[in-house]
C-alpha cells in the first residue's frame, strides 16, 4: 500500500528516520548482534581472552538441567498465568457485557491494575502471604492449609501466578470487552427466539464468535507470561525457594549479573531471541487472517 | 437485554462485585498498612484490616526518608519519584517524536531502501530489552551512559508498536490534503506540522497514556544501568525497601507502594477513553 501523492526530496527523508534508526542500530542491532557473537564464544577464567567454541555454548545449556528445568518452569508459569487469566477475564467481561447498568463503572473499576508495575504487583500479593502478618495466609492457616511459600515449590508457583494474572485481568477484560461488544446482537436475537438457553448461546455463538479474540489474547499472554514477569518473580520470590520459580529471563538475568557468565547468559538471550520472534510472527500472521475485529 | 433474566443479571452483579473485591483487596490491605506503625505491623497476625493513626508519619517517612528506630536509613522516595516521572516522561514523548518522524519518512516519501528500513524497525518487535539485557548493558557501558538519565531512557525509546500506529493512521489520511497543500505552495514540514500533527492528537494521546506506564514501571533496565542511589526510579527503590534489610519497616514499604502505583494510575482513570483506545490500537 502506498499513498498516490508523494513528496520527492534527497535528503529530507533520511533526516526524519535517522533518530529511529540511530536508536535501533545502536541499542537493538549491535547489541542482537554481540548476543549472537558472544553465544559462540568462550572467555577464559580471568575475561582476558576468548575464543570460538561454535555451539559449545548451547550444547552446554541445552544438557544443563537447570536451564530444562527452567523451561518446564516457564512454560507450567506461562500456562497457568494464561489459562487462569484468560478464563477469569471472559468471565468479567461476559457479565459486565450482560450488565446494562453499571457497567461502565465496572469497566472503570476493572482496567486499572494496568497502572500498577509488575513488581509492586509482586510485592502486593508477597505481603498478603508473608508470615506473620499476611492475610490471606492467616485465613490459609485457619483453614488447616499450611502455606509456606519460602518452602513449599508450588506455594511460591501459586504466589508468582495469582500476581501475575492479577496484574494482567485488566488488559484481558478490555479486549474481550470490545470483542463481545463487536458481535451482532441480531444473532443472539436469533437464538433467544429459537429456544436456546443463555449458557447454550454462549458456548454456541458467543464463544466461537470470539475466538480470534481470545487467540490473539492467548499469544500476548504467554509474551506477557515469558517476558514482562521478570519484576513479579524478583520482588515476589527471588527465583526460589530453590531455583523453582526461576523463569526463563530471570535466568538470564541471574546468570550474567550475577553468576558471571556472559557467554551462557548471551546463548541465554538468543534462545530467548529465538522464541520471541515465533511468537511476534505468529501473532503476526494470525492478526492478518483475523476477520472479526 | 434480550430476555429478562432477574436471577442471572442478580448472578452477573455478584461475580463482577467479586471481581472488583479481589481487584482490589491487594491494594486495600497495602493501604491499609501504610496507616499502621511498623511495630504494628509485625507483631499482628494476621494485620488488622482497620485503619491505623500513623498514617501521616508512614507517608512522611516514606517520601522524605529518614533514620528508622533499628537505626537502618531509608531513602527518600520524594527523589525517586522525580527519577521515575523524568523517565517516563522522556521515554513517552520520545517515542511518539522519533515514531513521527520516521513514520512521516515512511508514509509520504520514496527513497532507496525504505522497505529494508521498515523491516529493521519491524524486527525491534522482536527484540524487546528482557531477550538482549546483557550486551545491552555492554554497550551504555562502553558508551558511560551508566547511571546517566539518557542511559536510562534512550534505550527504550525507539518503539516499533508506535511508528506502525502512526503509519497507520497516516495511510487513512486523504492525499487530498497533501495535494492542498502543495498547491498552496506549502512543502513537507510544513505540511507535517500544520496538517499530519494535529490530525494526530488523538493517537498521540493515545500512545501517550500507554508509554507513559509503560516508562514508569520499567523495572528491569534500572535495575541493571543505574547503581547510584541517586539514579533509582520509584518501583527499584521498593524492592530495596524489602531486600537487604535486617528489619524491614513494612508501614513505610507499603505506603511507598501506594505512592509508586498512584500518577500512572491517576492517568489511567484521567485518561480512561485515550487509554483504552490506546492500547488497542498499539496491539492491531
Amino acid at each position: 500500500m502506498e499513498k498516490r501523492v508523494l513528496f520527492k526530496s534527497a535528503w529530507l527523508p533520511w533526516v526524519l528516520i535517522a533518530p529511529q534508526m540511530a536508536v535501533i542500530l545502536v541499542f537493538f542491532f549491535w547489541p542482537a548482534g554481540q548476543a549472537l557473537y558472544q553465544s559462540v564464544m568462550q572467555q577464559d577464567a580471568f575475561g582476558a581472552s576468548s575464543e570460538f567454541v561454535g555451539m559449545e555454548n548451547f550444547q552446554r545449556l541445552f544438557t544443563d538441567p537447570s536451564y530444562l528445568e527452567s523451561f518446564k518452569t516457564t512454560a507450567i508459569f506461562s500456562i497457568l498465568v494464561a489459562v487462569g487469566g484468560l478464563a477469569l477475564s471472559l468471565l468479567l467481561a461476559v457479565m459486565a457485557n450482560r450488565v446494562v447498568r453499571a457497567s461502565g463503572l465496572y469497566k472503570t473499576l476493572l482496567i486499572w491494575p494496568y497502572a500498577v508495575a509488575p513488581v509492586v504487583a509482586g510485592v502486593l500479593w508477597l505481603m498478603m502471604f508473608a508470615s506473620p502478618y499476611g492475610v490471606i495466609r492467616y485465613a490459609l492457616i485457619e483453614m488447616g492449609f499450611d502455606w509456606n511459600h519460602l518452602l513449599n515449590a508450588d506455594h511460591a508457583m501459586a504466589l508468582i501466578v495469582m500476581a501475575a494474572i492479577w496484574k494482567h485481568l485488566s488488559y484481558n477484560f478490555l479486549f474481550f470487552l470490545a470483542g463481545l461488544q463487536s458481535i451482532p446482537h441480531s444473532l443472539i436475537e436469533a437464538a433467544t427466539i429459537d429456544g436456546a438457553s443463555p449458557w447454550r448461546r454462549f458456548w454456541t455463538i458467543v464463544f466461537p464468535l470470539l475466538s480470534p479474540t481470545t487467540f490473539f489474547l492467548l499469544v500476548i499472554n504467554i509474551i506477557y507470561a515469558f517476558f514482562e514477569t521478570f519484576a513479579i518473580v524478583d520482588a515476589a520470590t527471588h527465583g526460589g525457594p530453590g531455583k523453582e520459580t526461576a523463569i526463563l529471563v530471570y535466568k538470564v538475568y541471574y546468570d550474567g549479573f550475577k553468576a558471571l557468565d556472559i557467554n551462557g547468559s548471551a546463548a541465554q538471550s538468543v534462545v530467548l531471541m529465538a522464541i520471541v520472534m515465533a511468537l511476534t510472527v505468529l501473532q503476526f500472521r494470525f492478526v492478518e487472517k483475523k476477520v472479526h475485529y | 437485554m434480550v430476555q429478562r433474566t432477574p436471577i442471572l443479571n442478580f448472578f452477573s452483579h455478584l461475580i463482577l462485585v467479586i471481581g472488583v473485591i479481589v481487584v482490589f483487596f491487594p491494594i486495600y490491605v497495602t493501604f491499609i498498612g501504610s496507616t499502621q506503625t511498623a511495630q504494628q505491623i509485625s507483631s499482628s497476625n494476621p494485620i488488622s484490616l482497620v485503619p491505623g493513626s500513623n498514617i501521616v508519619e508512614s507517608y512522611r517517612f516514606a517520601l522524605f526518608g529518614g533514620k528508622t528506630e533499628a537505626g537502618a536509613s531509608v531513602a527518600p522516595a520524594l527523589p525517586m519519584m522525580g527519577i521515575s516521572m523524568a523517565m517516563a516522561l522522556i521515554i513517552a514523548i520520545g517515542k511518539i517524536a522519533i515514531s513521527l518522524l520516521s513514520a512521516f519518512a515512511i508514509v509520504y516519501f520514496r527513497f532507496p531502501a525504505k522497505n529494508l528500513v521498515f523491516w529493521m524497525v519491524f524486527v525491534t518487535l522482536m527484540l524487546p530489552v528482557e531477550v538482549r539485557i546483557g550486551p545491552t548493558y555492554q554497550v551504555i557501558s562502553d558508551l558511560r551512559m551508566l547511571n546517566t538519565m539518557s542511559g536510562l531512557t534512550i534505550p527504550l525509546i525507539a518503539s516499533a508498536t508506535a511508528t506502525f500506529l502512526f503509519r497507520q493512521f497516516f495511510m487513512t489520511v486523504p492525499d487530498e490534503l497533501v495535494e492542498a497543500a502543495r498547491m498552496d505552495g506549502a512543502g513537507p514540514m510544513r505540511f507535517f506540522k500544520d496538517v499530519l500533527l494535529p490530525l494526530s492528537k488523538t493517537s498521540m494521546a493515545a500512545l501517550f497514556v500507554i508509554q507513559f506506564i509503560y516508562g514508569w514501571n520499567q523495572y528491569l533496565w534500572p535495575l541493571l544501568v543505574t547503581t547510584d542511589e541517586k539514579m533509582y526510579p520509584i518501583v527499584m527503590g521498593i524492592k530495596r525497601l524489602i531486600f537487604g534489610e535486617v528489619y524491614i519497616e513494612w508501614n513505610v514499604v507499603m505506603a511507598t507502594a501506594i505512592l509508586a502505583m498512584l500518577p500512572p494510575a491517576v492517568v489511567v482513570i484521567l485518561m480512561q477513553k485515550w487509554f483504552v483506545k490506546g492500547l488497542v490500537d498499539t496491539e492491531k
